[in-house]
C-alpha cells in the first residue's frame, strides 16, 4: 500500500515536470496525488488500526476526493479566463465558445436596451 | 512501533520518503520555472499532498496515530487556500 501510494505521488511529480501546459499539469496533480493519499490512508488504517484512526482516515479520504476536483476545476476556469494559451493539439474548446456566445448575447441585449431607451 | 531494519515494511517506508522528497523537488522546479500564476498555485496542491504523505508515513514509522489530525487539518486549509486563489484570479481578470 505504501509503495503504491509512493508510486502515484511519483507519477504526479513526473507529470508536473514533463507536461506542457497548465491544464495537463492540473490533470496530473489532481488525480494522481489524491489517489496517492487514499493509498497512504489505507496503509495507515491497516498498520495501526483503531476506531479513532479509522474515522479520521475515512474523513480525510472523503474530503480529499470531494474537494480536489472542485479546486482544480476552479483554477482551470480562472486560468482559461486569464487567457493562458493552450499548447497545440487540443481539438476543441467549449468554454471559449460558450464565453464568446454569452458576450455577444450581452452586447446584443445592451444594444437593444439602448435603442428602446 | 518502529519497524525492524531490512524488512519489507522498512523498505517501503524508505521508498516512500524518497518518492515524497522527489515530489517536493519537482514542485520546487515548477515553482521556479512556472510560466504563469496558475502553475504556481497548483504547486500548492502538490506540496500539500506530499506533506500529507509525509505525515502519514511518520504515523506508520512512529505509531503515534494522533498525528492523523494534522493530515485532516492540512487537507481542510489547503482547499480553502486554493479556492481563495481561484477567486482572486477571477477577480483580477474581471478588473482588466
Amino acid at each position: 500500500m505504501i509503495i503504491l501510494g509512493s508510486l502515484f505521488m511519483l507519477v504526479a511529480a513526473l507529470g508536473v515536470i514533463r507536461l506542457q501546459d497548465v491544464y495537463m499539469r492540473m490533470h496530473a496533480i489532481t488525480k494522481a496525488s489524491s489517489l496517492g493519499i487514499v493509498f497512504y490512508l489505507l496503509a495507515v488504517i491497516i498498520s495501526c488500526f483503531s476506531w479513532n484512526t479509522l474515522i479520521a482516515s475515512v474523513l480525510v479520504m472523503v474530503f480529499i476526493v470531494a474537494t480536489a476536483p472542485v479546486a482544480s476545476h476552479m483554477i482551470a476556469r480562472a486560468a482559461h479566463m486569464m487567457g493562458i494559451p493552450m499548447s497545440k493539439g487540443y481539438v476543441m474548446d467549449h468554454l471559449r465558445r460558450d464565453l464568446d456566445k454569452n458576450k455577444t448575447e450581452e452586447e446584443n441585449a445592451g444594444v437593444s436596451g439602448g435603442l428602446e431607451a | 512501533m518502529i519497524p525492524a531494519p531490512n524488512t519489507v515494511l522498512s523498505f517501503a517506508l524508505n521508498f516512500s520518503l524518497v518518492c515524497l522528497s522527489l515530489t517536493y523537488l519537482a514542485a520546487l522546479y515548477r515553482l521556479i520555472r512556472g510560466p504563469s500564476i496558475p502553475d504556481r498555485i497548483i504547486v500548492i496542491d502538490l506540496v500539500a499532498s506530499a506533506t500529507i504523505g509525509i505525515v502519514l508515513t511518520l504515523i506508520i514509522i512512529t505509531g503515534e496515530t494522533i498525528y492523523i489530525n494534522v493530515a485532516l487539518v492540512i487537507a481542510l486549509i489547503v482547499f480553502m487556500g486554493t479556492v481563495a486563489f481561484a477567486k482572486y484570479l477571477k477577480k483580477t481578470v474581471k478588473n482588466d
